[in-house]
């Protein structure tokens, strides 16, 4: 709840639509003006989301990628992870690897476009810790994202767990 | 990760897999106890069952099972009382097994075959004591193996035979497998094991409750039995069972036991074998009897006994393994490594719990089916190399009174 209240707030001062204007006057409202500009420097930590069960977060141009806990709990014990190299150019939406557990294997897609700068070679040693933590110490790579728009193409916590919602009643 | 969620890819290598995020399909009888447990349930051809349990991952159910013992509950299979004085004479006319030629109380993996040769299904056979045979066919295949065999029963009986067959619906059916099965059920049973060899079948009391067969025989390449229970008392049964001090005794779900499988070369029905592959084919010429190899009275006999005299099968089952990376799974294709000719394609695979290698089974051309043949598996933007190895890919343990 509070990451999604962040993360409209990170749209309201990115976004030149007055449209977000009125939320922006509710949250001054409620944090004092201190508080609101940690609120912004942390909104850039805040966690996005594809429809395929990746995440990002975002500093300044760099983005680290992971794939979601939903997405860890499916595939059940992860025994392999490629990863996309360093220096490798990536394309919004393009297979940039896969992982593999006993139970399936799956791609991971880019959630945005940009070049590759380091990925967690951690995981290549000991792919289980994309189990125990897929959100922190799980990350896959780091990237430096071409245009900051596209995150805007992405889910919010809150969407992206309705999303989940709507994927686990259909099935 | 598409694939994750799409409904087929969600456990490639079991195609009937879905995912539930409520039960919706029907149950067995241990149902219950599957969500005390902590089950996550998926709905498998039609039933609510288990992939896994809340305590163990596949992967160390897996282990587990190679280790100690593991439970499941294989109750959504079809289990048929065939009766009648012409019983045997009548599932010969249908399967390739020499039933005729059985011990009492012993029996035989089979297939039913259809008139290409294909195979219909695979199942067990038991030539009980009594006045009937026992089956034992696959869920998956419950729609068509049922009409099948009620058809073809009333036809016998319209020519004057004795036939008849009677379902044991919602019977339940717990494999109990591992190393320390015997230990752990000769506590609970005045049964006794070590003359139960493998294939052997028996009535008795298990755990106080009366009238459980019990069979030498499973799914996962380790000693085990499948018991046969009365469905009302089939929750005390495992209870009792996972309660015992004689062994470490878990409950495991569809995933390992499609790993085990796997790894003990064992087919899955739909995936490794279906109408469009013959026995000889497949590997599993031992499931033609040597006397129906000469009275070629069963559907497709002659195709079939012609492959097995001339060799002349043209493609193969086989085991691949390739080193730990992306795993070779179902569908994907098998190429020459120096012509790239597609010459066969996987029907199975995973990443292998108990070696920590990736397996495979898979069709290939006859001439490229030879151990140590080397293939690439194409993955579309990735390759990876594999080896054509003799299957199991870890060595069973059927307790057969030998050793």
């Amino acid at each position: 709840m509070n990451l999604s209240i962040r993360l409209l707030h990170l749209h309201v001062l990115s976004s030149k639509f007055s449209i977000h204007l009125p939320e922006m006057s509710f949250l001054s409202r409620l944090i004092p003006a201190a508080t609101a500009r940690t609120a912004v420097r942390f909104a850039s930590s805040g966690r996005y989301y594809t429809k395929k069960h990746e995440w990002i977060t975002v500093d300044k141009s760099v983005g680290t990628v992971g794939i979601t806990d939903f997405a860890t709990e499916q595939l059940g014990d992860v025994v392999f992870i490629e990863l996309p190299e360093a220096g490798a150019e990536i394309e919004k939406g393009e297979s940039t690897g896969a992982v593999e557990s006993v139970k399936a294997a799956s791609d991971i897609y880019a959630p945005v476009s940009g070049k590759v700068l380091e990925k967690n070679t951690k995981l290549e040693d000991e792919p289980g810790i994309i189990n125990k933590s897929p959100l922190e110490k799980g990350w896959l790579y780091k990237v430096e994202i071409k245009s900051v728009d596209q995150l805007k193409e992405l889910l919010s916590e809150e969407q992206y767990n309705t999303f989940k919602e709507e994927e686990e009643a259909a099935h | 990760m598409n694939r994750l969620v799409s409904r087929s890819a969600l456990l490639s290598a079991t195609r009937c897999f879905s995912r539930t995020s409520e039960v919706s399909g029907k149950q067995t009888c241990l149902i219950e106890t599957h969500k005390k447990h902590g089950g996550k349930l998926v709905e498998f051809a039609g039933y609510d069952m288990p992939t896994q349990y809340a305590d163990l991952s596949i992967k160390e159910s897996t282990i587990h099972t190679r280790k100690h013992v593991s439970l499941f509950d294989v109750s959504h299979m079809l289990q048929t009382h065939i009766t009648g004085k012409d019983r045997v004479a009548f599932i010969e006319s249908l399967t390739t097994a020499d039933v005729q030629g059985l011990q009492e109380n012993s029996g035989t993996l089979s297939v039913f075959t259809n008139d290409k040769g294909g195979i219909k299904d695979d199942l067990i056979i038991m030539k009980t004591d009594k006045d009937f045979l026992f089956l034992v066919t696959n869920a998956g295949c419950i729609d068509k193996d049922l009409p099948y065999l009620l058809e073809n029963a009333a036809a016998w009986r319209s020519k004057g035979k004795d036939v008849k067959i009677e379902t044991l619906d919602n019977r339940g059916l717990v494999a109990v497998q591992g190393p320390e099965m015997a230990k752990v059920l000769q506590e609970g049973t005045e049964i006794d094991l070590s003359k139960l060899t493998f294939m052997k079948t028996i009535v008795g009391t298990v755990f106080g409750i009366e009238g459980c067969r019990v069979t030498r025989c499973g799914y996962t390449g380790e000693d085990g039995v499948e018991i046969s229970v009365d469905p009302t008392k089939a929750e005390q049964l495992v209870e009792r069972l996972l309660a015992s001090q004689a062994g470490k005794v878990k409950l495991a779900g569809l995933g390992a036991r499609d790993a085990l499988r796997l790894e003990a070369g064992l087919c899955l029905y739909g995936s490794d074998i279906d109408e469009n592959t013959t026995p000889i084919e497949a590997g599993l010429a031992f499931v033609v009897a040597k006397r129906r190899r000469e009275t070629l009275d069963f559907p497709g006999a002659e195709k079939i006994v012609k492959q097995l005299k001339e060799k002349s099968w043209p493609k193969r089952r086989v085991g691949l393994i390739a080193p730990a990376g992306r795993c070779p799974r179902s569908h994907l294709p098998l190429i020459d490594p120096l012509d790239k000719c597609a010459l066969g394609f996987v029907t199975s695979g995973c990443p292998s719990p108990t070696l920590g290698k990736n397996i495979a089974i898979a069709y290939v051309d006859k001439s490229h089916s030879k151990e140590g043949t080397k293939f690439i598996v194409d993955f579309g933007a990735k390759q990876a190399p594999v080896e054509v190895v003799k299957m199991p890919f870890v060595p069973t343990n059927y307790y057969t009174g030998k050793k």
